[in-house]
């Protein structure tokens, strides 16, 4: 909400800065976001009044006026604004004035005719009207006057950010209250009277929905001018407040909005049929707005009708039908209160709002309707005139405001500082909550503008805000030390993230939504979960694969002319809705050189192999079974199932030509996909018996198949089972000159070892000898 | 005779200093007291010399072989040295040239805070806990004391997932986390939860995905001293400055009462960069916890913004681009 501070100082008048006044508030809870001036600096402009002109004997465009500034002597000054005219109350900035802009008047000869001043436009003075030309003042501001003064220029403006709970302060009136509350300085509130009926007429009003609408005022006020002008001061303070200068009476109901708090309607009585009443709407109802919106309503809206049809959205905004013009001349005015939770949600269903849907839908003081209706009539007969009927009023059942219980300990307990109960009451009743004190327990009673004071805590929170929370004390707190779990066998999260880390990889965080496109062709989804309301049509889908982020991203850093991409991510990804269908996974996606370009590595391209090793470098010290994969990201023949404890836990693999060509990536990454939690358990090292004797090696060079997996060897080698043997691996593969067509050798180094003894060259033949046995069995043979 | 010694021992002496290498040291030293050497040969006709002569003659000749061989010695560590120094010179490498293989990849700026932060609650006893990112009505709202009718929950604030049953969002904070958790666990509880969350907004300051951290300390007779001395400390920590000034701002959140804004003074002003509050007794009574018996405090804060702060990074959006060049600058 935005205000005038000079408004507000009208009704509260702190000995504060500005500066401090608004510190005050936010420190109070009632966040003042801006702070700037109603104008910018200026100087010496005053209220003049031109009192002839003629045309400039040189330039066509310019005009040679007298005006009256208030002394004896009229000054002459020169003038180009297309709608100087004598007569007209305009600014006029004398010599020695600065503008703003750094612009400083001086005299001066326009076209060889001396000037002694500047009549000012709005845009001059750094207060744009929107009019092309000099500024208009009302023909009754007081030549001579200060600019400054008679437009009350030297105001600030503020405004607050409210948090939802605090409608009370949507008003000045709100404002000056917590104002006071917090300095205890005294209120000059305006004066409200009733005001008495000087006509019998009247309109009937009836609460359809006593429950939705328990209190509804209205009257009518007869021979309005429509047509009266409102005056500066009330235009200048709807202005600074943000809202724009219609028509007096309109203008009448907004400015008591914004003073009392309380959203006002006038309706074009002559337009109203019958009694009005307050009801639900019938579904399908149709009605026009002001803002010429049709809506058909639904059955939960509250509306305002007349004996025919509905004439306002009860709360949110006037019909078209029924709206004051400039030839209206009778008006019934509507101060009521509706049900937070029924006007509620409208505006959203809607599309749109108002000052008035937004103050209802958190709570006006039901307690004010009457005194707001007397202020708008008030003001009503004083701008437009008229004469008023008396209120007819109908009141059902209002909330209740039940006293809450408020123990002084429990303010200890949840503040951790102990307030005498004498501030605790001090500070409750100055925000105009009733306190009655029993002992230990004060009996508290919420105001009808207070729509926030439900339970203890809610007052718990009141006394903190008004005591300061500056003033809590921060002392070092005090708790049980008690250490945290640390399981031998878990790794964290982090742990994974850095193995990868330290293998060239960087960290990437793609969006959890994604393109469907990605689901279906590289994670084989056909049915991922859906948003209702993406962000953009494209990310429509919550990914169940990591893997379209990586490949998104690779292409996003080729665009930037990376030549070489590494990245990874850690991510939950969804697989359904339930909350155990959400896994985290692990992906990594490799792109151009093993290395990156340097002096002193080979520029071999990163292929299966490599990111083989990333996957066992995470996977270590467990080795998983490697089986081929068939995923619709991965070509088939370069692609493998990552299998552990009997469940396969992921993939890894070269990106299949079809994507590299239709993501158009020029070459292919090798990536691999994990599940995280297949990745967090890691058995507890149990170290083995340390061997002081010599390990043997020896090496097995077999000719084999090309279709022999290197895999279904070392099981078959690892079907020995003799205790001394301590390794089989494989260490060279070759392929091509002097070896069959179809045949590759594999070179195996086996590593034999006994913890007890020496081993004698017996033992070790036996080994060999069996594992040349298992060879030949598997089709491979010794190659000499 | 003994006049000739001197004479052979320089001659000798001489050739060694010659000697270019061990080769020619060799040689030289067998020229002089190898079997046929000179030396050797004076030597071999000590013998023949009257008694009284062979003393003094003796010991000349001796010493002139022991001069012989010091200078062979040090002639020969001369040599080794030489060629060692040669060796050397040959072999030393351009040592400016940088070094080879991986040079290691980088963490997130996003996850370096994570883990710092949580290191920092780590410290003082917080564990650290994680839930689901697509959750249903009560974790997200319901258990939280937002109401039916909050602005929070409409479409143009919160995602939601298609769904045959109950309405399920992404979560909109990781709020649901704390709820999960209390009703998994008794108090004491102190937790920290990090995570990503989900906002329909999307500018140059929001992004429709981000991340929180949640922290929470329920136990008897934790207070709002107990939150200001917590977070201030957290703060001071954090941004290594222990005097940092740090200022709690009344507001309001449904979950929380009483409810703060979170401020730190930087060079600009005051800068917002959390909230905190009491946990509100309705959100301890929706997981069992008895209000009566058990206080607690809960706070949030970005961890992109905190980030971004920390790292000096000015746009939201190269958390996620995913852009190497950025990444690379978080070795």
């Amino acid at each position: 909400m935005q205000f005038s501070e000079q408004w507000l100082r009208t009704w509260v008048n702190p000995a504060l800065q500005s500066d401090e006044l608004a510190h005050l508030l936010t420190m109070a809870g009632l966040e003042v976001e801006e702070n700037e001036p109603a104008a910018p600096a200026f100087n010496d402009v005053f209220v003049a009044e031109v009192l002839s002109i003629t045309k400039h004997p040189d330039a066509d465009r310019l005009n040679v006026c007298t005006v009256n500034v208030g002394e004896n002597e009229p000054l002459t000054i020169v003038c180009g604004a297309p709608n100087v005219a004598p007569g007209l109350k305009v600014p006029c900035a004398r010599i020695g004035a600065n503008l703003p802009g750094d612009f400083k008047i001086k005299r001066a000869k326009v076209r060889g005719v001396e000037s002694f001043g500047m009549l000012c436009s709005g845009d001059e003075l750094g207060i744009p009207d929107g009019v092309d030309g000099l500024l208009i003042l009302p023909a009754d501001a007081p030549v001579g006057a200060s600019l400054r003064d008679y437009l009350q220029l030297d105001d600030r403006l503020l405004t607050l950010k409210l948090t939802p709970n605090r409608t009370d302060c949507l008003s000045i009136k709100g404002i000056a209250r917590e104002v006071s509350a917090l300095l205890g300085c005294e209120q000059t509130p305006v004066s409200v009277s009733e005001v008495a009926a000087t006509i019998d007429a009247t309109r009937a009003v009836q609460l359809g929905d006593a429950a939705a609408c328990p209190r509804y005022a209205g009257r009518v006020i007869r021979g309005v001018n429509a047509k009266a002008p409102t005056p500066v001061w009330m235009k200048q303070r709807l202005e600074r407040s943000g809202v724009r200068s219609i028509s007096a009476l309109v203008d009448v109901t907004n400015y008591v909005l914004l003073e009392q708090g309380q959203p006002m309607h006038a309706f074009d009585n002559a337009k109203l049929e019958g009694a009005i009443t307050a009801r639900m709407a019938v579904a399908g109802e149709k009605i026009v707005l002001l803002n010429d919106k049709e809506l058909v309503l639904d059955a939960d809206m509250l509306v305002i009708a007349d004996a025919k049809q509905p004439v306002a959205l009860a709360g949110i905004m006037g019909g078209a039908a029924t709206a004051v013009g400039d030839d209206t001349t009778e008006i019934f005015l509507e101060s009521a209160f509706f049900t937070p939770n029924v006007i509620a949600g409208k505006s959203r269903r809607i599309g749109f709002g108002s000052d008035s849907s937004y103050r209802f839908e958190r709570g006006v003081d039901f307690a004010a309707t009457r005194v707001a209706l007397e202020r708008a009539t008030q003001l009503v007969l004083e701008i437009c005139g008229g004469e008023a009927g008396p209120v007819v009023e109908q009141i059902a059942e209002l909330p209740v405001r039940p006293a809450v219980a408020l123990r002084l300990s429990r303010v200890a307990r949840v503040l951790g500082v102990s307030l005498p109960a004498e501030r605790i009451v001090a500070i409750l009743e100055s925000l105009g909550l009733g306190v009655s004190v029993d002992g230990d327990v004060l009996s508290v009673t919420p105001p009808s503008f207070r729509f926030d004071i439900e339970i203890e805590e809610d007052l718990i929170e009141e006394i903190a805000r008004v005591y300061g929370y500056d003033n809590i004390p921060v002392a070092p707190s005090a708790a049980r030390l008690a250490m945290l779990k640390q399981p031998g066998d878990l790794r964290n999260k982090f742990a994974l993230k850095q193995i990868l880390v330290a293998r060239d990889y960087f960290e990437a965080i793609n969006y959890a939504f994604v393109e469907e496109r990605w689901e279906n062709e590289l994670a084989g989804n056909a049915t991922p979960v859906r948003l209702v309301n993406p962000i953009a049509s494209q990310w429509n889908v919550m990914r169940s694969s990591l893997i379209g982020g990586l490949v998104n991203a690779l292409k996003a850093n080729q665009n930037r002319r990376q030549d070489r991409v590494r990245l990874f991510e850690l991510a939950r990804v969804f697989h359904g809705t339930a909350a155990d269908a959400q896994p985290e996974k692990l992906a990594a996606l490799a792109w151009g050189g093993r290395h990156a370009e340097q002096w002193g590595a080979g520029k071999d391209t990163v292929d299966f192999f490599d990111i083989k090793a990333d996957v066992e470098a995470l996977l270590a010290p467990r080795v998983a079974e490697y089986r081929r994969a068939s995923h619709p990201a991965l070509h088939p023949g370069r692609s493998a199932e990552v299998w552990l404890d009997g469940r396969c836990i992921g993939v890894l693999g070269e990106l299949h030509p079809r994507w590299v060509q239709g993501y158009e990536l020029g070459s292919a990454p090798v990536l691999f996909e994990i599940d995280v939690a297949a990745l967090l358990n890691v058995p507890r090292i149990e170290a083995k018996p340390h061997a002081k004797f010599q390990s043997v090696r020896r090496d097995l060079a077999l000719l084999v198949d090309e279709s022999v997996a290197v895999a279904d060897l070392l099981a078959a080698f690892a079907g020995l089972k003799n205790p001394l043997v301590t390794a089989v691996e494989i260490f060279d593969v070759y392929r091509g000159k002097g070896l069959p067509e179809g045949k590759k050798s594999l070179a195996f180094k086996v590593l034999m070892q006994d913890t007890a003894k020496t081993l004698t060259d017996e033992e070790v033949e036996v080994v060999i000898a069996g594992l040349i046995k298992i060879a030949e069995k598997s089709g491979a043979h010794l190659r000499v | 005779m003994v006049a000739n010694v001197t004479p052979l021992l320089e001659e000798g002496l001489a050739a060694l200093t010659a000697a270019q290498d061990p080769q020619e040291l060799e040689n030289t030293k067998a020229r002089y007291i190898g079997k046929e050497g000179a030396i050797t040969a004076l030597l071999k006709q000590l013998g023949s010399l009257p008694p009284e002569e062979k003393k003094t003659y003796g010991a000349t000749v001796n010493q002139a072989k022991q001069a012989f061989e010091a200078a062979l010695n040090a002639r020969r560590e001369a040599l080794a040295a030489e060629k060692l120094a040669k060796q050397l010179a040959a072999e030393a490498l351009d040592i400016t040239l940088p070094g080879r293989g991986h040079a290691g990849g980088g963490l997130h700026p996003v996850t370096l805070v994570q883990q710092r932060i949580e290191s920092l609650f780590r410290s003082i006893g917080f564990a650290v806990a994680d839930g689901p990112e697509i959750e249903n009505d009560f974790h997200n709202f319901e258990a939280l004391n937002i109401p039916k009718n909050h602005p929070a929950r409409a479409m143009q604030d919160t995602f939601y997932v298609e769904s045959d049953g109950e309405p399920l969002v992404l979560r909109t904070h990781t709020s649901p986390i704390q709820v999960r958790y209390m009703l998994d666990n008794e108090p004491p509880i102190k937790i920290v939860a990090p995570g990503r969350v989900f906002r329909v907004d999307s500018d140059a300051t929001h992004s429709p995905m981000f991340h929180q951290m949640e922290g929470l300390w329920v136990e008897e007779g934790v207070s709002f001293a107990d939150l200001k001395s917590v977070i201030v400390d957290f703060l001071r920590r954090f941004f290594e400055r222990d005097d940092l000034q740090v200022r709690f701002r009344p507001s309001f959140f449904p979950f929380t009462e009483p409810s703060a804004e979170i401020d730190v003074l930087g060079a600009r002003g005051w800068l917002e960069v959390g909230g905190c509050g009491m946990v509100h007794p309705n959100v301890l009574r929706n997981v069992n916890i008895d209000p009566e018996k058990y206080t607690g405090f809960a706070f949030g804060i970005g961890l992109d913004r905190f980030a971004m702060l920390y790292y000096g990074v000015n746009d939201l959006r190269l958390f996620f681009e995913n852009d190497q060049t950025f990444l690379q600058q978080f070795k």
